[in-house]
């Protein structure tokens, strides 16, 4: 497909649907949107410790992410240099090295080959015939702790591809009183047959919740109030927010940056959501927040009011309640979605217990809200199967976004399809650009 | 005591069971969460051997009140991952009593095999299964129930059957 057909599929208020069902321009997306942006792998409170090591995908690719010896992170393509097999069957662990199950081929943590059997038998070393070992992800950068990487050899620093969304990142982390998080609490894996994009339009779509999850509000609102700390309250809360009137969504603030980035702020806050602003663990949580920040930095820091946040092309995440989602595309109509939750270090466990209870409800396989997001993108995979239209229209605030700091634009509205447009600009970039 | 090889109650407990996997595939869920205490428990765990529902995720942790949420939601017109409802069968063997005491709860093992159907797609489900049962006026009731799923920690699409 030449870059003059794929300029054609995105215009400034619609796209073809091809960008959603076909297969070519999928193989496309991978070499040069994946293969080409920053991608988020986790957070190096996974890697914490020399040895330590995760495994995961940057889109298609099976990739092994290290703490060598030297503390240095490393990410490391999993794949035996010597006939191919992947080379680290185990989720996340520590180990010194990682041997190849097929002829124990031998690694250490940063890649490098350390020995393989009978090394005599080669013309010259096998080392210098594969290159030195596993092969290498070329860049690797964290930003607050955390870890992005980049397939391609050259482009932006991350600091300057994440731009402002930086904020995000910032406000995620300094609601930590020890100014940290971790990784906490187990990850889930939620699949879809549906292509990757479809996920993150939907993150940041403040019309969908009315319709979508109409049932899991209508079902929460029969739900009488709860008794004080109830387990349930953070879950029903949120499902009940879902139904919040069009001013609420109207007024909500969405901004979009460059490479595709965006987020939502002025949306939810703890009393909303957990009704905790009196509890004396949010009383404990904010004095030691105090300590750190001053009362008015940590006024400051509860008063940041962000939603989902999404770090074009594969992350989305929630600084305010702890949540980061993984996009793994899998194939043109599947992907799949890993969602860890944080703990802030230094806060009281029921900060985290809430955490846990709200990441059932968002973001569980079973939930009653994330099952019917699921099953509206199957639908809308099928539905652009059709032949019927070719056209996806985005139309919804176009040409009343307003331009705002640094750079960014937001929607005059919280309810415009800005960001989608904005995604669409930066997948046209990755596409189309030379190299 | 009751010992854990009471035929009679291991027979009342087999039949409880059986009729709970009858009222979910009959879709007769309001019986089935009138089966449930009012402290009750759900909990599908996310990890193997998952200790705590509390410091880790779960593909469910419902107490009374989500539980209630999760089965009053399937009645509205547009539950779109719940409409059409999916067809099961509950298959429910290897009963065992843990531990039974005559004044406490009894703790059962189950095994489940469920099969599921719905939109053209049929998925099989096997699982551990531990009931925490509680006598009641009216007849056994259950207190909490853990549902380990073999397969919880893949990388699993949308889940809306009950187990």
């Amino acid at each position: 497909m030449n870059i003059q057909s794929i300029k054609g599929l995105v215009q400034p208020d619609r796209v073809h649907r091809a960008v959603y069902t076909d297969p070519t321009l999928f193989e496309l997306e991978m070499a040069r949107v994946f293969g080409r942006a920053w991608l988020i792998l986790g957070h190096e409170s996974q890697v914490r410790s020399p040895g330590d090591f995760f495994t995961t995908r940057m889109g298609r690719e099976p990739v092994i992410v290290t703490r060598h010896t030297d503390g240095s992170v490393r990410v490391l393509v999993n794949r035996c240099a010597h006939r191919g097999a992947r080379v680290c069957e185990t989720a996340a662990g520590t180990t010194a090295e990682f041997v190849c199950a097929y002829h124990g081929w031998t690694y250490g943590t940063d890649g490098r080959l350390a020995r393989l059997p009978l090394p005599d038998g080669y013309a010259r070393p096998a080392g210098e015939s594969i290159g030195g070992g596993l092969a290498r992800v070329p860049r690797v950068e964290a930003y607050r702790g955390f870890l992005f990487a980049s397939l391609a050899e050259h482009g932006p620093p991350l600091a300057e591809f994440l731009g402002p969304l930086r904020t995000s990142f910032d406000d995620f982390v300094e609601r930590a009183p020890d100014g940290e998080v971790e990784v906490a609490g187990g990850v889930f894996k939620h699949a879809y047959q549906g292509n990757w994009k479809l996920v993150l339009e939907n993150h940041n779509d403040t019309v969908h919740p009315a319709f979508v999850h109409a049932s899991s509000i209508w079902a929460a609102r029969q739900e009488p109030a709860a008794a004080e700390g109830a387990y349930s309250e953070i879950g029903v809360r949120q499902m009940l927010q879902n139904g919040a009137p069009w001013e609420v969504w109207e007024n909500t603030g969405l901004w979009v940056a460059g490479y595709g980035h965006s987020w939502m702020a002025d949306y939810h806050d703890d009393s909303r959501l957990v009704a905790a602003l009196a509890h004396p663990a949010f009383a404990e949580y904010r004095a030691a927040l105090e300590q750190r920040l001053g009362p008015e930095g940590a006024a400051r820091v509860l008063g940041e009011l962000r939603w989902n946040s999404i770090a074009y092309p594969n992350c989305s995440f929630m600084s305010q309640f702890r949540q980061l989602r993984v996009v793994h595309p899998i194939a043109v109509d599947r992907t799949v979605v890993y969602a860890y939750s944080f703990r802030l270090r230094g806060a009281p466990e029921r900060m985290f217990r809430d955490t846990i209870a709200f990441s059932n409800v968002v973001n569980g396989t079973a939930s009653p809200v994330l099952t019917d997001d699921l099953e509206v993108y199957e639908r809308t995979q099928q539905g652009l199967g059709a032949r019927g239209s070719d056209w996806v229209f985005l139309g919804r605030g176009q040409g009343r976004d307003l331009p705002d700091r640094e750079g960014t634009r937001r929607g005059r509205s919280g309810t415009s399809e800005v960001h989608i447009r904005n995604q669409f600009a930066a997948w046209l970039e990755y596409m189309t650009a030379e190299s | 005591m009751r010992a854990a090889d009471d035929v009679e109650l291991r027979s009342e407990i087999e039949q409880f069971l059986y009729h709970e996997a009858w009222l979910l595939d009959q879709g007769r869920l309001d019986e089935w969460l009138g089966l449930f205490t009012d402290d009750a428990t759900y909990w599908i765990p996310l990890q193997a051997n998952q200790a705590d529902p509390l410091t880790t995720s779960s593909i469910v942790y419902d107490d009374r009140r989500l539980l209630e949420v999760r089965v009053r939601q399937l009645r509205h017109p547009r539950a779109h991952a719940r409409i059409p409802a999916p067809r099961t069968v509950h298959q429910v063997g290897n009963v065992s009593v843990v531990d039974a005491a005559e004044s406490g709860d009894v703790r059962v093992g189950s095994t489940l095999v469920l099969v599921e159907y719905r939109r053209e797609r049929q998925r099989v489900w096997g699982a551990l299964v531990e009931h925490r049962l509680r006598r009641s006026t009216e007849g056994l009731r259950i207190a909490a129930k853990r549902v380990d799923l073999v397969n919880s920690e893949a990388e699993l699409d949308g889940i809306v059957c009950l187990f």
